[in-house]
């Protein structure tokens, strides 16, 4: 009967898009466990972020671990507050890790550098919810031209 | 419901001073309309063109609901009905269109069988064996796999009239069933209805402008102009009366009580009533 | 001036009215025991000339504006040195703008319009009226079975076109013009979030679904019917869907990426 090929015809159509939808997620986009699957959060405070926008990455030696989620103003003297989620598949991180603000080459989109600290029995490991208190803040280029003006001007 | 307890009336249809204008019109197409269709007769509604004969039809299948007034269907009023009343009524009535209005995309014979299969729960073989008594009526059981645009006019509504009858209906409503038929197709027409009326027991409306076809046909006539009912009776009656209206029309003379000219100024107003004012 | 005031305020008046008649066919036409039995051959058959048979208009215009888009963007990002960027522009633009929306238009111009005049027509020749009279209600029998296979069409359709562009960009930049094959992908699959652009963009596609076949089903069933009247409505479906889509593109990119 007609109807045969017409349910045929609209189960190859929605086959078609699903795999369409497969192609996109699977090639197009990120799937690991970044933007999906357990992760926890940890905080920062700053002094200046700079270009820092929520979503950027947080990379280990350039590797994506983690996304920025929120940036807020933090305290009394409302000091740029960094929220980011980083992926529980790397939860060893030592209280004493560092960040910084990077940029990625010389006019790419600034990102969090985090570079693990040393470990022994006395540190902790970093939870859902630390903060880490060792941060570099952003290079701004105009700081950076009036210091180096400054330092000039002082010879 | 009520109909069971109290004798049953012997009109199955009674529509009772109804008022009635289109939504979006201030022109009032019935004021004070009030007419009873008796049960398993041919009754036929006659009147000139655009005096809003088709609207009675849907206004006593409920698809329009007039401002004013009763319309009883077997007891029930129906523009008070519920939606769901409504569809249950509309189960026991059908109409046959001017158009025809079979489902182009569809067969003949699954046109008619739609009706069925929408509304009853009848197993597929029960179904096959109605419509093919349905087109042996009409005289069509040949062309039950061709599709509406193959059909001539004459035949396409002659299928739909199958269609209609497909339920078995109590009240069948004819909108126009002569218009623009040739004269063979509409003497078979007029058969149809006719044997139809007799073998099923059926109680028809016949909404026509087609005096002479009708007349002999039909067991009741009704006269609408000037948005009322102006003359009822049996043809008979309706023949001998000395109404100048009723004489017009069913002679069809041009001009008379329904005036040629649409509503409108007098010619001469119109040419020169401007400027025959500034000579005067 | 008091006439332009009262015929502004019959304007919206009137829209008003039009906007409540288009709601309240929708509500009717949706709401209600579903008879599964009944309606899932409808909306196959819907489905089939809704969506299947839009298929090849998105299959191609989707190749077509990735290979523009791998194109353009090449030109431009290659003065920068940036050109490992084609991929994420190509892959955004598509998901989170042209995917959705080119789907919505081309769907209002092929299946909306179609949608219109063929129930335009369907008032016209009374077969609604017919319908009706048959005790089955023209709404649930007509325009329900349409309106689920547009919702649920244009999505997909809308994701075969991202899928289709995106490819496109990919033969354009890397096939062609010789971006790295390794840095295309990549760096598009660092760039490109599963929640934000896929899920939002799909969100965004059923929004537009919902819009366009809803206006393509309230003109054809409220139309004029005659034949100026189907042409009108047929028009009109096809202006007031995409100008709808259009204005709704620029509030839900502004809720989601703003």
């Amino acid at each position: 009967m007609e109807s045969r090929t017409t349910q045929l015809a609209v189960g190859l159509f929605v086959i078609i898009g699903v795999l369409a939808l497969l192609f996109l997620g699977l090639q197009a986009a990120n799937t690991s466990a970044v933007s999906s699957g357990d992760t926890y959060r940890i905080y920062a405070k700053f002094d200046n972020i700079g270009g820092l926008k929520e979503r950027s990455p947080v990379k280990v030696g350039g590797v994506v671990v983690g996304r920025v989620t929120r940036i807020t103003l933090d305290g009394e003297y409302y000091e740029p507050l960094v929220e980011m989620t980083i992926s529980a598949t790397y939860d060893e991180f030592s209280e004493t890790s560092s960040v910084s603000i990077l940029t990625s080459g010389l006019l790419g989109e600034q990102y969090l550098g985090l570079n693990p600290g040393f470990i022994d029995d006395t540190v902790e490991m970093l939870k859902d919810g630390d903060y880490i208190y060792d941060t570099k803040s952003a290079l701004v280029l105009e700081d950076l031209i009036g210091q180096f003006l400054f330092s000039q001007g002082s010879d | 419901m009520s109909s069971q307890d109290t004798p049953q009336s012997p009109y199955l249809v009674e529509v009772d001073a109804i008022d009635f204008a289109h939504a979006h019109g201030a022109h009032q197409v019935y004021s004070g309309l009030s007419l009873k269709i008796p049960r398993g007769k041919i009754t036929a509604v006659m009147g000139p063109s655009g005096i809003g004969k088709t609207t009675l039809l849907r206004l006593i299948g409920g698809q329009l609901r007039p401002q004013k007034g009763e319309i009883r269907f077997d007891g029930l009023n129906i523009p008070e009905l519920s939606r769901s009343e409504l569809y249950s009524v509309r189960k026991r009535m059908s109409m046959l269109f001017q158009s025809g209005a079979l489902f182009t995309d569809m067969s003949v014979y699954d046109n008619i069988a739609f009706p069925l299969r929408e509304n009853s729960s009848l197993p597929e073989e029960i179904i096959e064996t109605i419509v093919l008594m349905k087109l042996e009526a009409v005289g069509l059981r040949g062309a039950r796999h061709l599709m509406p645009a193959e059909l001539s006019g004459g035949m396409s509504r002659r299928a739909a009239l199958a269609r209609a009858i497909a339920l078995d209906p109590e009240l069948v409503m004819y909108d126009e069933p002569f218009a623009g038929q040739d004269p063979i197709s509409m003497g078979v027409i007029v058969k149809l209805i006719k044997s139809l009326n007799e073998s099923m027991g059926l109680t028809s409306v016949v909404v026509t402008h087609d005096v002479e076809e009708v007349l002999t046909i039909a067991d009741y006539v009704y006269i609408i102009a000037d948005k009322r009912v102006v003359a009822h009776g049996s043809p008979k009656d309706l023949q001998a009366l000395d109404d100048p209206l009723v004489k017009q029309f069913i002679q069809g003379e041009a001009d008379g009580p329904v005036p040629f000219h649409f509503k409108a100024p007098s010619l001469n107003e119109e040419l020169f009533g401007d400027a025959g004012g500034q000579h005067d | 001036m008091i006439d332009a005031i009262a015929r502004l305020g019959k304007a919206v008046l009137d829209s008003i009215a039009g906007a409540g008649a288009a709601l309240l066919m929708l509500l009717r036409a949706l709401i209600g025991k579903p008879q599964l039995r009944k309606s899932f051959p409808l909306l196959m058959q819907q489905m089939y000339s809704v969506g299947v048979l839009s298929l090849v208009i998105i299959i191609v215009s989707g190749l077509f504006i990735g290979m523009v888009l791998g194109l353009q963007g090449y030109t431009i990002l290659v003065d920068f040195g940036a050109e490992q960027s084609l991929g994420p522009m190509v892959a955004l633009s598509l998901l989170r703008e042209l995917g959705p929306v080119v789907t919505a238009l081309l769907f209002a111009g092929r299946a909306g319009s179609a949608l219109t005049a063929e129930i335009g027509l369907m008032k016209a020749t009374e077969q609604l009226s017919s319908l009706e009279m048959m005790a089955v209600d023209p709404l649930r029998r007509i325009i329900s079975p349409r309106f689920w296979a547009g919702f649920y069409s244009m999505p997909i359709l809308a994701i075969i076109f991202s899928a289709v562009g995106i490819y496109g960009g990919y033969l354009v930049g890397v096939r062609w013009l010789g971006v790295d094959e390794g840095a295309f992908w990549s760096v598009m699959q660092s760039q490109v979030e599963w929640h934000q652009d896929i899920l939002n963009g799909i969100i965004k596609s059923i929004v537009f679904a919902f819009v366009v076949t809803w206006i393509a089903l309230h003109k054809g069933y409220n139309c004029v019917p005659t034949s100026v009247g189907i042409s009108r409505a047929t028009t009109s479906t096809v202006v007031t869907a995409s100008l709808a889509v259009l204005g709704l593109d620029f509030i839900l990119t502004a809720l989601m990426f703003g």
